[in-house]
């Protein structure tokens, strides 16, 4: 492996094919690999959101008129794993993670450039795998749970195909996960220290001990699942002595840090976002660095929050109310210091901005139900009702989706060399943001009032309140006729960027837009302040960008 | 200067207090509560809801006022204040949240008490307590049912079966098998409840409580109606393609009607007419 300070004359890029041919190849680019797994996400979201829909035109009439329940159980199981293993994930560590880990620490390349594009390209057969499930047999339909014993009596061959597929995202997301850890504590650039990296590398090395943690146990309980299924193994069947409970422990010790696989990486791009935008430096840099750490800590040891209706026991249930509830703190922290940061800025309110600042409010209405839930005498009323439903997409969706957005809006002139129209962005977040909200904030009233999640038909009296959450959802599906219109048009006709267009400071900007296959011509810039605006020598620095 | 933005942030604060407090008791988002358990629930309810509001109206506040305040205008360049932290200030914000859930994680510890969520832990020295309140609230329970109502013995034990996609009841005094639980008013009854086939819950929105139902594990789940009525019980574990039609009802009676019912319903009484 080359990756020096200077351009390497071997490069193994050299052999790769050029042109948009390189997107579709087993390219060792990290740049290639971001992107690849951008586009890929996005059609998995594309596919995602179209189930969604479907769940949302069911849920108009209080029957089951429009789908067959088996199938409407499949469009949620499907629904639910490629939102969370194919679009979030890898989309907030794989996308943004490859093209701008590299940068930041200074490197050419990640440290595994070929486990890197091994990552990715286990991505589009595991998922095309999931989707064709449906063709084959009918997909997996336990819910993305795949809670025992139910998964192991409904038919096997879509919840064996649905464990292949997410065993397979699993492993990418391993190897991703190792990559990062390397590329950030080992190809720092010489006199770049770790307290000087940009917030995001901080992020993704929370995400990654993380994702190294936890996943391996999630592998280990799905396959333990399938031999139940397939060798009738007695594991967590209760017919054969098995233990239902120990797999939703097994399960949530991946999938409650699985939350913070997606929202840590959102929380350290908006961190980026905001002070370019507002034209300041991040504010509280070191606490920000320790409550990311106080936030992979806390979350490994609060998985039992899920389960307070399972007959967990009564000191278990204490532990993990009170362990699940100091999240908010360290949380809390980040958020304070994002108002800090726009606090006596230069806000300019484009596109990226907008969509930062929905992330802020949404999530913060996603973390205090958060807290709420994690109250068992709280969560023993609302646990597996629409509360938790809206809950959790005030903070995947309000959260991570929002911030993907921003962060495509910031980014796009990096990628392309080429702007994106800041007017049709903002009309895209109004109609996102107005619709988002319409469709999950009317659910927090019904999972209260008494309406179940995962269900294709209930009680009549919350028929106008589904209704109005199914407006909601239409207008988000038709929120993304604008973001693609720009997307498509500002590639091919859209203004130059330049290298620089928003004049920052963090290294990726300090290179030509889209970048060379080695990041820089020259040597790479050495970074030590990545957020000095409004700083003298900075904005010297700015001037000899300029 | 500083006197002034004192004086302008205790009054907001202040506000925004009195506007959390009047949405949490004037918005109503909680079904009728039926059960001892529920008035407690919505004690913490509103406890939550008051936080939640002055946060949540709190913090989108001070993002709008900032997006409004401190955007661009036309023409102007330059960069904003340098300003890279300020540490009274996030230890002041470190530690107001970290009290704030320190005070609802221990008052949530008091409404989970007085549900009776604790008491499980409390058997091994039960003799020095008081026994006032022995209610067992919920969770797995192990040996018969009488046993864990030989310590109120004015409880009524149901057996409950949950299987895809019905919930079926017996009453052992009487020996009563039915698709809808009938109670009386004001007795505690104590299910316990044993699954079929796969993970079920019981949950009664009006009680707000919710106990899952476990193959191979039977669980308990103790609670007393206070309101006469007839409630919903919903399955709230995804248990197949039925499970949105997994509902029942529980009829809370008057004492005497629940007494008719259950004479007119008994194995013995049907034998003997």
């Amino acid at each position: 492996m080359t990756i020096s300070l200077k351009p390497s004359n071997s490069s193994p890029e050299k052999l790769q094919p050029t042109g948009w041919l390189k997107y579709l190849s087993f390219s060792l680019d990290h740049k290639v690999i971001g992107l690849q797994y951008l586009v890929c996400g996005f059609f998995f979201y594309l596919i995602g959101g179209s189930l969604a829909g479907a769940i949302r035109v069911e849920l108009i009439s209080p029957l089951s008129d429009f789908m067959p329940r088996e199938v409407y159980n499949q469009v949620l199981t499907l629904h639910g794993t490629i939102m969370i293993f194919l679009w979030i994930v890898p989309v907030v560590n794989g996308a943004f993670g490859n093209y701008l880990i590299p940068f930041y620490v200074g490197a050419r390349d990640m440290a595994f450039p070929r486990l890197n594009a091994v990552a990715f390209w286990l991505i589009p057969p595991s998922g095309l795998m999931l989707i064709s499930s449906y063709f084959i047999n009918g997909a997996a339909q336990s819910g993305w749970t795949a809670y025992p014993p139910l998964s192991i009596t409904t038919p096997a061959a879509g919840q064996i195909i649905w464990i292949l597929s997410v065993l397979l995202l699993g492993g990418s997301s391993i190897f991703g996960g190792i990559n990062f850890i390397a590329t950030i504590l080992k190809l720092r650039r010489p006199g770049l220290k770790l307290m000087q990296l940009p917030m995001y590398c901080w992020a993704m090395l929370g995400t990654s001990i993380l994702v190294v943690l936890s996943t391996p146990v999630l592998a280990g309980t799905l396959i333990l699942l399938s031999f139940d299924i397939v060798a009738h193994t007695g594991f967590f069947n209760p017919s054969l002595g098995g233990n239902v409970i120990v797999y939703q422990h097994l399960f949530w010790f991946y999938s409650h840090p699985a939350v913070y696989i997606m929202v840590l990486p959102a929380f350290g791009l908006v961190s980026e976002i905001l002070p370019i935008h507002s034209r300041k430096p991040l504010f509280g840099y070191t606490t920000m660095v320790f409550s990311i750490m106080g936030i992979v800590v806390l979350g490994l040891i609060v998985w039992a929050h899920h389960m307070f209706t399972s007959g967990t026991p009564p000191w278990m249930r204490l532990f993990f109310t009170i362990a699940t509830a100091f999240i908010a703190v360290p949380t809390g922290i980040k958020f304070f210091n994002w108002v800090a940061t726009l606090w006596g800025g230069k806000i300019s309110l484009n596109a990226a901005m907008l969509f930062s600042c929905g992330f802020i409010i949404n999530f913060v209405l996603g973390g205090i139900t958060g807290v709420a839930l994690a109250q068992v005498p709280f969560d023993v009323h609302v646990h597996d009702t629409y509360f938790v439903v809206a809950h959790f997409h005030y903070i995947v969706y309000g959260g991570s989706v929002f911030v993907i957005f921003s962060s495509i809006y910031h980014w796009f002139p990096k990628f392309t060399g080429k702007m994106l129209n800041e007017n049709l962005g903002r009309f895209h977040f109004i109609i996102t943001f107005i619709g988002f909200n319409l469709c999950f904030a009317p659910q927090h009233w019904l999972g209260l009032n008494g309406m179940p999640r995962r269900v294709a038909e209930y009680d009549p009296q919350f028929q106008l309140i589904n209704q109005i959450s199914s407006v909601g959802a239409l207008l988000m599906a038709l929120s993304t006729l604008p973001f693609l219109w720009n997307i498509i048009q500002s590639i091919f006709f859209g203004e130059e960027a330049g290298d620089n267009p928003w004049n920052a400071l963090t290294p990726e900007w300090l290179t030509s837009s889209p970048p060379p296959v080695e990041n820089w011509d020259g040597e790479a810039p050495l970074v030590l302040e990545p957020y000095g605006y409004g700083k003298k020598d900075s904005n010297e620095t700015q001037e000899a960008i300029r | 200067m500083p006197k002034l933005s004192a004086i302008l942030t205790l009054t907001t604060s202040l506000i925004l207090g009195v506007v959390g407090v009047w949405v949490a008791y004037n918005v109503d988002m909680l079904p009728v509560s039926a059960s001892m358990n529920a008035p407690v629930y919505d004690e913490l309810y509103r406890v939550l809801f008051i936080i939640g509001v002055i946060l949540f109206i709190g913090m989108t506040a001070l993002v709008i006022y900032s997006l409004i305040n401190f955007r661009r205008r036309p023409g102007e360049t330059g960069d904003g204040i340098d300003l890279e932290g300020n540490i009274s200030l996030e230890i002041f914000w470190t530690a107001v949240p970290a009290i704030v859930v320190l005070f609802v994680g221990l008052y949530s510890y008091d409404i989970y008490d007085r549900m009776g969520g604790m008491q499980p832990l409390m058997h091994d020295h039960s003799g020095q307590m008081d026994n006032h309140s022995e209610r067992v609230w919920g969770g797995i329970g192990s040996g018969p049912i009488e046993s864990s109502s030989n310590k109120n013995s004015s409880s009524l034990p149901i057996e409950l079966t949950a299987m895809q996609f019905a919930f079926i009841f017996h009453y052992p005094k009487g020996d009563i098998i039915t698709g809808e639980l009938h109670v009386p008013v004001g007795r505690e009854v104590s299910l316990k409840m044993e699954s079929k086939d796969v993970i079920h819950a019981f949950w009664v929105p009006q009680f707000r409580l919710k106990q899952d139902v476990i193959p191979g594990q039977p669980t308990i789940l103790n609670f007393t109606p206070t309101k006469a009525g007839n409630f919903p019980i919903v399955c709230a574990e995804l248990c197949g393609p039925y499970h949105g039609g997994m509902r029942s009802n529980v009829i809370v009676d008057e004492q005497e009607d629940f007494d008719t019912w259950l004479k007119e319903n008994s194995k013995e009484s049907i034998v003997s007419s």
